[in-house]
């Protein structure tokens, strides 16, 4: 009875009338494992057998770069393996992966990308500074086969505009020839920081706040109103009281933990980065005592993937703190981001530091209730933490002393554009641009004229020339439409055509939406088509932007119109003069 | 005004609210459906509030707020009807969507919920598409990491049950947590950012090649048409989801989780099913239940009764063909049938007695068919020679449940795991044999709830256990005792729970003193640290629950493994309470009734022991006949009668013991033994190849009828569609038949059958035919008419003399055939998730037949190597009793040194193999562990 051949076996099948004959699944449903792939994973990433924590869903993140980093992408045979590695859905592995710009999922049918990758910077300021034409160039001047030439947004060196991140070495004013140079010398890695030790730190004051509020020598409450009376606010872009949001979070029942958002991803805006560089363990001191204010279990320091050499100083920073005693080791987590401006918003950093795609939360729950794995979360930007030592050791009258036209404060603006000197200058906080410009910029660059200027990066919004002598600070914007934000000034001259402004602003915002809501998803696709247009819609822009202002989950959505309602309002004939047509 | 509610103020007017109540649900009481796409408004669906088509606004909000997700509270002023901002950011959302989608004539569902939505709305996509960009306009991608591939899934009919158009996706997510949340079976994402995102099926692959498993959730979860089954859209991908034209409730005849479903219809055909919110599976459904109802009108169903041609040899004939059966049967009216039918048994009875006959019944009778059948063997056979295949799953766990608990059924429902700290799984496979319940584990294992999966097996649960342990196959025993051992000598047990509630742990704490984990270890293949670590978690959890299947009960220690289970329960007080209990999980739809109903030889209706006058004299009274006292035979004890020539006309209702039964050469045999076979079914199945004549029975879509799941409530099946040509329902053929042995049977309807049976049957106290059918479904016991049901029974005693459970102390003994040189490999044997029982059912049905369709064997990667055997090679398996060939699949969930062959394939049927050893005390073979030998077999061979 026992049917031992194929034919015997299709007349025995009850079914056979109906069905042809078909071939038996020889392994289980989907995508197979390959053994040996999940030992190199094991080589690579170590023995998750023995050590369970590396199945820890956040390390997703840091686990794919790992395998970035070793293999130049990331193929589908290890997403598999990954898959197996940490216990997850292919699924949820895939989706992170390929959330973020930086990994390259390479998939059966597609060639691995070559050795050597060229990011050219997209933002505003560099393509000011000619990225567009320099990216061409460098795309038709290199072996695809040897050299890949590809569109990055803002690396946060807009002062350097343009720039271009050849392998990993962020190379400002570039030009053709001194990215050749680059390549010739394989000069591919992060160029290194000099940054102040510990001990120089220490030499200066450093971590004696830290100690003494550990000590009990200084109390939460007294740190709070120093605080408050220096008016230090969330200098990430909300410009939240920063005690405020301490208070918060210590209401929350604990575990808690404390989260620095070193993500500056608005374009234009290099701030963080340059306290970074300069003060790492002035900032770190400054995290440690919101971390310590809060009493949190751990202090997690989300880092941007386009500041890799920094990456480097904060695990030496931290390292000599663990050395130091100062730190238990392992309190403090570094975690790299991956390409996605998104993560600057704190529930998508939050997101991603739990090794998922960067999708901001709604609120409520806000993260100081619920944040980094559910539980209550202080974050807060690097320079807001950066300031903390230096206010209580200078104290609160010397920070709220500084100030013009009412307004209070210092403020950080990283200003690029058509001025002669670019860069991150500390000015008082109500300055108006005019006079940035001309006290701190070192005036505009010789034969261009201000046309109007971004005072808060990409989202702020865009003003006019003629509103160049108002207060830049909180609040003070809001009434023109703009918002001051990370302080991201990139200043647009006579030279500058509007509709590239307009189209590379919302190609930045699309290509950065994260695509949870419709608005954002499609609305900034949508906008940034009509803005290629030959005639702008007016109506349908306004619409557009009304849907998305009121409608969008985060600010990504919510801001993106803010350039283009600018321009509809204060830019109409320049607008013209470039012969954009506008209806309506 | 209860204190829990409060006031807030909804477009002008005061509107009440309870703590919890989002702004959307407070709209829908106060009479506006506000739009929604992301939102289902349905059990288990988080809001997600991503596709903002249900803004509102807040006053003291800058922005509008999402108002499926947005909680209300006390005092908020909310506008939404009235609010111009409100109106502007719906339609917007809807225009910007609208744009994008295919033509509505031309879209995968005109009917869609997205299209009614924008119907509300009045989005006129034609305007639209004069002020909005399309999609399709833009000259380059604006997501720049994101490369265009060609083999990125859009159009996607790789499946056989759902067609993928994502051109009508509007990414809303609701797949995406169809899959991952409610289901939680992890095979659908979003992936990529910003416009570029998609929804994918693993790493973006088609979804015939996922891990898909088909459950469907996503199709009836989506609101576009972007995921349809493929009955509503036609080669083009175009469709309509109102083109049925009638709809009918029922519940699912697969698997023991009773599931229950709406059949769409049109001309009386099931085009699809989709969940309904039943207790036990809320509008949950697995492949099975949604994708395999074709099969009533499969063309070998079975229309006409017949008669086997003089002359030819009862047997599976190579060259037979169930869609052409009149080569070895001829047609026959349903008066000479059922006279042929009767007079072959009434015939045998006057000349050998009522000893010479015998009747299987099926699990996949209704309950009222299953009352009738055993009514029937015992008042019109004259004997309890009743069986059916609950002796081939769970008849050891019930013997066990019987003597230590007093009771055969679940103490508690499985939807209590999710009030669990901690759930032993064992010898069983949830995600493949009870889908449905698998997605409440995970769901509770997400929550927190630990599962511990206890099997020799790797599994799909794997993934949200606390703790895998694979033991050596066969050694339950020694595994549970070590479990007792550690709770003893650790005084983990419940001292004041097992004082109370039970009998004879001190003699169960002596027994198990030398079985250490130390001691265990080496023959269950489970560390001690481990063992020890199980049992601490067990034992000390608040709440905890063990759930078994046929790895447990499928012993010739089944009843023993039962046992130990139950001590363990017993030991840490761990039944009567939210979140604990006993729970062997049903093989099938109506196991648990059809038991109940008294489908079995040595009790009556609701376990009542033949053998008790007192008892049966209540029934001899009911019946108004005399009754037998004398227990009947088992079903390998039948098929064993019939070789010994007891046994000598059957009459098999849905049953296929040809394909169940262990050692099939041995069953087919004596099938072909018997000098008068009764089969009554839907198709000619391996079984009726050995009938004298066939009657062609009713699919359960075809009836009215009641089934009793694996949580002990009871649900209605409805009659959707007509029977086809001269097929009749199985209550009329029992009864026609019941009437030619002289009983004078006069039943109209099953709900007149069901009436008799609450006489019998205490268990349906309180629940009556008319209850059913407007509640839908009610739990037994059940304490009065308008009561719910218990879903956790034996909190304050135990239905024992004297009210308390008792230990009993089992030893671990070896399985029958251990393995040795000759047969070195252990055969098991199971379903798999697609197919049902014996195939009868599942093979016919087009798409479980697409998803599974060639007999498979599961290996492991080292087995597979050993054997140079490549994936879909074919292999040979041979036991002791007889070998099959068939193709190797690896399958990293097997340990080496073991084989799993599935049951349902007659051209490999694993029954061959088996061993038909009995369990003493359960009458159960054991199909779980056989000695066997493996072999590759040469390609020439196996192709020539």
């Amino acid at each position: 009875m026992t049917p031992n051949n194929k034919q015997d076996e299709e007349r025995l099948m009850t079914v056979q009338t109906l069905t042809p004959p078909r071939r038996a699944r020889g392994k289980t449903r989907g995508r197979s494992l390959v053994p040996d792939v999940l030992d190199a994973l094991r080589q690579l990433l170590g023995d998750e057998r023995e050590e369970p924590k590396r199945r820890q869903r956040d390390l997703l993140i840091e686990h794919l770069h790992v395998i970035q980093d070793a293999l130049g992408h990331l193929p589908l045979s290890h997403l598999r393996a990954l898959a197996t590695y940490m216990n997850l859905p292919m699924a949820e592995v895939y989706e992170t992966a390929t959330f973020y710009a930086h990994f390259d999922v390479i998939h059966d049918d597609q060639a691995a990308p070559p050795a050597l990758t060229l990011r050219v910077c997209d933002s505003l300021s560099c393509q000011l500074a000619g990225a567009e034409a320099l990216r061409s160039e460098l795309a038709a001047g290199t072996d695809p086969t040897e050299v890949r030439v590809l569109r990055a947004p803002c690396m946060g060196r807009c002062d350097t505009a343009p720039v271009v991140e050849v392998g990993h070495y962020h190379l400002g004013h570039a030009s053709v020839e001194n990215v050749q140079a680059a390549i010739a010398a394989d000069h591919t890695h992060p160029e290194p920081v000099d940054w102040p030790r510990l001990d120089a730190y220490r030499l200066t004051g450093g971590y004696t706040l830290l100690n003494a509020c550990r000590a009990g020598e200084v109390s939460v409450e007294s740190l709070m109103e120093t605080l408050e009376s220096a008016n230090l606010r969330g200098l990430g872009g909300a410009g939240f009281p920063t005690f405020k949001k301490w208070f918060f979070v210590r209401a929350e029942a604990g575990p808690r933990y404390c989260a620095i958002n070193a993500d500056e991803g608005e374009p234009g805006t290099f701030k963080d980065r340059h306290y970074l560089e300069r003060a790492p363990h002035q900032f770190l001191e400054g995290a440690l005592i919101s971390a310590w204010a809060v009493e949190a279990d751990a202090l997690y320091i989300y880092l941007r993937d386009e500041y890799p050499a920094l990456l480097d100083v904060m695990h030496q920073a931290i390292k000599e703190l663990e050395n130091a005693g100062l730190v238990a080791p392992g309190y403090i987590l570094v975690r790299r981001g991956a390409g996605a401006y998104i993560c600057g918003e704190e529930s998508a950093m939050i997101e991603s530091l739990e090794g998922k795609p960067g999708k901001p939360r709604h609120r409520p729950p806000f993260v100081a209730q619920r944040g980094l794995f559910d539980r209550p979360t202080l974050v807060n930007n690097v320079e807001t933490v950066y300031w903390i030592p230096a206010i209580f050791a200078q104290g609160a009258e010397w920070f709220a002393s500084h100030g013009r036209h009412g307004r209070s404060g210092l403020r950080s603006f990283s200003v690029s554009g058509r001025v002669n000197k670019p860069g991150v200058h500390l000015a008082p906080a109500g300055i108006t641009l005019n006079e940035l410009i001309e006290e701190y910029a070192g005036g505009m660059q010789a034969g261009h004229t201000l046309a109007g200027y971004l005072p808060g990066g990409a989202s702020g919004g865009i003003l006019p020339a003629s509103k160049a002598d108002i207060p830049l600070d909180f609040d003070t914007l809001h009434e023109h439409g703009c918002f001051i934000g990370s302080a991201a000034v990139v200043v647009l001259s006579d030279h500058d055509n509007l509709r590239d402004v307009a189209t590379n602003l919302l190609g930045f915002f699309a290509d950065e939406s994260c695509g949870q809501c419709t608005p954002c998803r499609v609305g900034t696709e949508k906008m940034l088509t009509l803005l290629e247009r030959d005639a702008w819609d007016a109506e349908t822009l306004e619409r557009l932007s009304q849907v998305m202002m009121d409608a969008s989950i985060c600010g990504l959505g919510q801001a993106a119109p803010n350039p283009v309602l600018g321009l509809l309002r204060d830019f109409r004939s320049q607008l013209a003069a470039q012969n954009v047509i506008i209806k309506g | 005004m209860n204190q829990a509610t409060f006031t807030l103020t909804l477009d002008g007017t005061a509107v009440t609210a309870t703590p919890g109540d989002t702004l959307w649900q407070v709209a829908k009481r106060a009479g506006e459906t506000i739009p929604h796409l992301c939102f289902k408004d349905a059990d288990g669906y988080r809001a997600d509030g991503n596709c903002r088509a249900c803004m509102v606004e807040v006053e003291g909000e800058r922005a509008l707020v999402a108002s499926c997700l947005r909680e209300a509270k006390p005092g908020m002023v909310v506008h939404s009807a009235t609010s111009e901002r409100s109106r502007v950011a719906r339609e917007g959302v809807l225009e910007m969507l609208a744009v994008d989608q295919p033509p509505r004539e031309q879209s995968p569902d005109r009917s869609s919920h997205f299209w009614a939505m924008a119907d509300q709305l009045a989005i006129d996509v034609s305007a639209v598409s004069e002020r909005l960009p399309k999609h399709a306009e833009r000259p380059a991608p604006t997501v720049h990491h994101v490369a265009e591939r060609s083999s990125a899934v859009v159009k996607d009919r790789s499946h056989s049950a759902m067609a993928v158009n994502l051109d009508a996706c509007i990414e809303c997510n609701l797949c995406v947590r169809a899959c991952r949340e409610v289901q939680v079976n992890d095979v659908i994402g979003l992936a990529n950012r910003g416009s570029a995102s998609k929804i994918v099926f693993d790493f973006d692959d088609p979804m015939g090649d996922s891990t898909c498993v088909a459950c469907g959730e996503c199709v009836q979860a989506c609101p576009t048409g972007a995921l349809m089954p493929s009955t509503l859209v036609d080669a083009n991908g175009v469709g309509d989801s109102a083109s049925t034209d009638k709809q009918v409730d029922s519940v699912c005849p697969y698997c023991g989780v009773g599931c229950q479903l709406t059949y769409h219809l049109k001309n009386d055909e099931i085009v699809y099913v989709e969940g309904r919110n039943g207790p036990s599976n809320h509008n949950r459904l697995c492949v099975k239940g949604r994708f395999g109802f074709d099969y009533p009108r499969h063309p070998s169903r079975l229309t006409t009764p017949l008669i086997r041609r003089e002359g030819v040899a009862k047997g599976l004939d190579p060259d037979f063909d169930p869609a052409q059966p009149l080569t070895h049967f001829r047609e026959a009216s349903w008066d000479e049938a059922l006279a042929f039918a009767a007079d072959g048994l009434i015939n045998l009875k006057k000349e050998r007695g009522p000893q010479a006959l015998a009747g299987f019944g099926s699990a996949k009778c209704s309950n009222e068919e299953a009352w009738l059948f055993q009514k029937l063997i015992r008042t019109g056979f004259g004997s309890n020679n009743v069986d059916h295949c609950t002796r081939l799953c769970h008849a050891s766990s019930v013997a066990a449940l019987m003597e230590c608990l007093g009771s055969g059924a679940v103490t508690a429902s499985f939807m209590q795991a999710a009030n669990a700290d901690v759930v032993i799984l064992t010898g069983c496979n949830p995600a493949v044999n009870h889908p449905v319940a698998a997605t409440f584990f995970k769901q509770a294992a997400k929550r927190g709830t630990k599962f511990i999966i206890i099997d020799p097996r790797g599994q799909a649960l794997d993934a949200y256990a606390h703790l895998s342990v694979r033991f050596k196959p066969g050694a339950d025993v020694a595994l549970f005792n070590a479990l007792l051992n550690v709770i003893v000598s650790e005084g983990l047990y419940d001292s004041a729970y097992i004082a109370e509630h039970t009998e004879g742990f001190e003699a169960l704490k002596a027994h198990v003193v030398d079985m250490t984990p130390e001691a265990m270890s080496a023959q269950c293949g489970v560390d001690a640290e481990t063992i020890r670590e199980m049992a601490r978690i067990y034992a000390n959890a608040e709440r905890a629950m063990i759930f078994w299947g046929m790895g447990i009960s499928q012993h010739t220690h089944g009843t023993d493994n039962a046992r130990c289970l139950i001590s363990l329960a017993l030991a840490c007080g761990h039944t009567g309470r939210p979140g604990t209990g006993l729970h062997p999980l049903r093989g099938q739809n109506n196991v648990q009734g059809a038991s109940d109903a008294g489908m079995i030889p040595m009790v009556m209706p609701d376990y009542q022991p033949v053998g008790d006058d007192q008892l049966r004299s209540a029934f001899e009274e009911l019946w108004n006949t005399p009754l037998d006292n004398q227990p009947g035979l088992t079903v390998v004890e039948i098929m064993d009668a019939i070789h010994d020539h007891q046994i000598r006309g059957m009459y098999i209702l849905g049953e296929n013991p040809a394909m169940s039964d262990p050692d099939l050469s041995h069953a087919r045999e004596a099938l072909g033994k018997l000098e008068h076979l009764v089969v009554q079914d839907l198709f000619v199945t391996e079984t009726a190849q050995y009938a004298d004549v066939i009657l062609p029975a009713s699919a359960w879509p075809e009836k009215d009828g009641s089934v009793t799941n694996t949580n002990r409530q009871v649900q209605l099946g409805r009659a959707a569609m007509p029977l086809p040509g001269d097929a009749r329902p199985d209550w009329w053929i029992i009864q026609q038949l019941a009437q030619r042995f002289g009983l004078s049977w006069q039943y109209q309807h099953p709900r007149e059958v069901f009436a008799e049976m609450k006489q019998g049957m205490a268990s349906l106290d309180h629940i009556s035919w008319e209850r059913l059918e407007s509640e839908q479904s009610v739990t037994y016991p059940c304490p009065s008419d308008d009561a719910p049901g218990q879903d956790v029974v034996f909190g304050d005693a135990f239905p024992r003399l004297g009210g308390k459970a008792k230990f009993s102390a089992t030893r671990p003994i070896p399985p029958d055939e251990p393995v040795d040189d000759e047969y070195p490999t252990v055969l098991t044997t199971g379903r798999q998730l697609e197919h049902w029982h014996t195939g009868s059912m599942t093979r016919r049905a087009k798409v479980l037949d697409d998803l599974e369709p060639l007999a498979v064997a599961s290996l492991s990667i080292n087995e597979m190597q050993r054997l140079k055997l490549a994936p879909g090679d074919r292999l040979s398996i041979t036991t002791r009793r007889g070998s099959i060939v068939l193709a190797a699949r690896v399958d990293s969930g097997m340990p080496d040194g073991m084989v799993f062959v599935p049951f349902a394939y007659a051209e490999a049927a694993a029954n061959l193999l088996t061993n038909p050893a009995l369990d003493p005390d359960g009458k159960i073979p054991e199909f779980k562990y056989a000695a066997c030998r493996l072999a590759a077999v040469e390609k020439e061979e196996a192709t020539s």
